[in-house]
């Protein structure tokens, strides 16, 4: 096992939106940060696995594919683009990405939701380096994202702000509260995505409250949305590019399988919030090892 | 009977209100990085007054309090000093969850107008007279809360609310306010009490509009020969324990005296801090647990006694049982002499 292939130093030092990634090296990464999701889940023994999974190739997009301006090294700099995971239940994905790009060590994704640690079991601002917002209570990350955006207009900075959204997520009033206000304060450098694996806690979307037509909803709202493969390392590519020449506010409404990458999790909602044994674990990571991605990361071999 | 009736020997000043929206216009001259921010509400919060000298920098969200505090959290997370306001019920009750997750738990600085609090608002009903709102408010960790007495002082408590780094709640009234200090207070600061009137025999700790019926209280009761003090308790939290302490040793007796329920308010602050020092009997003037009405503002304050009628009957009430435990067992006396208040007062009138 281990992180085989290129394996060379992340650029996410750097403070420009040019050091993208090829889409073959997302890929990797984008396993790389299922097998961290699934090694931390497994030692925290909690935490919800399909919509971290669900969510791979978009976080890891945001973070490698150039669209995020950011620097590791200084998570306080005023001119870095945002990301809220609203969604945050999801963020075992996201402290993979950060760890990868360097704000904390690996390592120290072993703590998750651990008494003392700074990751927490949903995403708390001023915590864990990187973390934008405090989200978890369902339905506020875009307001807040678009607070950061209205800001940045103020100020005359071309900062971006990213909010990823979970679909269950889009049954919270004050989702569309902000998706109506968004669309009235257009230009605002502004991208939603919503992670559109089809089920919330107690079973599908369409069996519970539907959403569809999800993309018309936001399109009714003021928004330009396309509808993307969020698995599709190349769709989400071409999607976040497109997104970020609107004038503001996009959406890409990311079709996507929960549970996705480990073939006993993907769609089926049992794993939504449960973590994987010691057996499971050893499956799910001998998939991800063989499923011909590769490993791209720093090469840290932290897992036991 | 008129509002002034109810403060006789007091001048009637302004809302409180009215205040909030000049001090913001003051405050937007001189700091840009101040935004504005309401829910549809602008021209009663008075926070319009910044909005029309300040376009760029202030939003009408719309009818949306849970999408403006959620905003405001961004705004302050990106380096701006947001002011958010809407009548005290909606801000705070359709806003709290997002006052816990993106204002207190982050600590953002984020500063809070919530008006038409209490039963003061009067005609409109209970859908829009906040009764609940300072106690959900300090159940905020790292929230400070202040309810002003009167337009001089809530002149202080906006400006002190820019300043103060962090998350600051003001809950301003719709009807005018008996002036309890006769210049803006120069020495303000959250946490820290403002003797109003000087007394001995019992301290009753007011807030808000009750300060102005506590004044006239005193007045009442020194022609019976007791000597009321009177703290104006302007910030709830944090609450400036030293104030109350001094107030149970020094009066030994206490009356809290607020236009709120009687569950977490000043009340509840007030006897959390002599409990731990000075525990002495203690009355409460409130809105007890129960929901006003429509009225207008000065039968609702009477009829729900909160007014100097309520608030001397509380002190009656106190001094009974001061009596019947204190050491003296005379209703009028004091164990421990009178504290002066210097600089605590010096700007006060009544």
């Amino acid at each position: 096992m281990g992180f085989s292939g290129s394996i060379q130093v992340s650029t996410a030092t750097a403070t420009t939106r040019a050091s993208a990634e090829t889409l073959e090296e997302l890929r990797a990464r984008a396993n790389t940060h299922r097998r961290h999701v699934i090694d931390m889940l497994a030692i925290a023994g909690s935490g919800h696995p399909g919509g971290s999974l669900s969510a791979a190739e978009i976080v890891t997009a945001l973070y490698f594919g150039g669209f995020l301006r950011h620097d590791p090294e200084r998570p306080d700099w005023p001119d870095r683009d945002r990301f809220i995971l609203s969604k945050g239940h999801g963020v075992p994905i996201q402290y993979a990405a950060l760890a990868e790009a360097g704000y904390f060590p690996v390592d120290e994704l072993r703590t998750l939701r651990q008494v003392d640690s700074r990751l927490q079991g949903h995403p708390v601002a001023g915590t864990a380096p990187g973390i934008e917002a405090s989200t978890g209570s369902l339905g506020q990350g875009l307001s807040i994202g678009l607070g950061m955006a209205m800001a940045a207009r103020l100020d005359g900075a071309d900062r971006r702000v990213f909010v990823l959204l979970g679909d269950g997520e889009c049954q919270e009033g004050q989702v569309w509260e902000a998706a109506l206000s968004a669309g009235h304060q257009r230009p605002v450098d502004l991208v939603a995505i919503v992670d559109f694996n089809k089920f919330q806690l107690d079973g599908a979307i369409e069996d519970i409250l539907g959403l569809s037509p999800l993309a018309r909803k936001w399109e009714a709202m003021g928004w330009e949305v396309r509808e993307i493969d969020g698995h599709d390392m190349s769709e989400v590519v071409e999607g976040l590019a497109w997104a970020v020449e609107r004038a503001g506010p996009a959406c890409l409404v990311a079709h996507t399988v929960k549970g996705h990458g480990v073939s006993f999790m993907a769609g089926d909602n049992h794993w939504h919030g449960v973590a994987p044994s010691a057996e499971e674990r050893a499956r799910a990571v001998a998939e991800l090892e063989a499923n011909g991605e590769g490993f791209r990361g720093t090469g840290e071999e932290v897992w036991p | 009977m008129s509002l002034a009736e109810l403060y006789p020997g007091l001048e009637m000043g302004r809302a409180t209100r009215d205040a909030y929206g000049e001090a913001l216009r003051e405050l937007g001259e001189a700091h840009d990085d101040i935004v504005v921010l309401d829910a549809d509400l602008a021209k009663s919060t008075r926070s319009w007054k910044f909005g029309e000298k300040f376009p760029e920098r202030f939003v009408n969200v719309g009818i949306q309090e849970a999408n403006m505090v959620g905003m405001a959290g961004g705004l302050a997370l990106s380096g701006k000093v947001p002011f958010i306001s809407s009548f005290a019920c909606f801000v705070i009750l359709k806003g709290f969850d997002q006052l816990r997750m993106a204002v207190a738990y982050p600590g953002t600085n984020v500063k809070i107008s919530g008006s038409h609090g209490g039963v003061s608002v009067g005609e409109d009903g209970v859908s829009q007279q906040a009764s609940e709102d300072v106690a959900l408010a300090c159940a905020l960790p790292g929230m400070v809360v202040c309810v002003p007495s009167d337009e001089r002082l809530a002149l202080a408590a906006v400006r002190a609310a820019y300043r103060h780094r962090g998350p600051v709640y003001i809950r301003t009234g719709r009807a005018p306010a008996p002036l309890v200090y006769d210049r803006e207070p120069e020495d303000f600061a959250f946490g820290r009490a403002m003797r109003v009137r000087d007394g001995e025999d019992v301290t009753v700790i007011a807030n808000g509009m009750l300060v102005g019926a506590a004044i006239v209280a005193g007045e009442r009761l020194a022609a019976d020969g007791i000597s009321v003090r009177v703290v104006d308790m302007h910030t709830v939290k944090p609450i400036d324990v030293e104030e109350v302490q001094r107030a149970a040793e020094e009066t030994g007796a206490i009356v809290a005296a607020e236009e709120h329920l009687y569950s977490g308010g000043l009340g509840a602050a007030v006897a959390q801090a002599a409990s731990r020092t000075h525990p002495v009997p203690m009355e409460y003037v409130s809105l007890g647990d129960t929901y006003a009405e429509s009225g207008t503002a000065e039968d609702l304050l009477e009829k729900y006694g909160l007014t100097a009628d309520g608030v001397v009957a509380a002190v009656r009430r106190a001094l009974a049982r001061k009596g019947a435990h204190g050491p003296a067992g005379g209703g009028t006396t004091t164990a421990a002499a009178p504290a002066a208040a210097a600089g605590r007062s010096a700007s006060a009138v009544g």
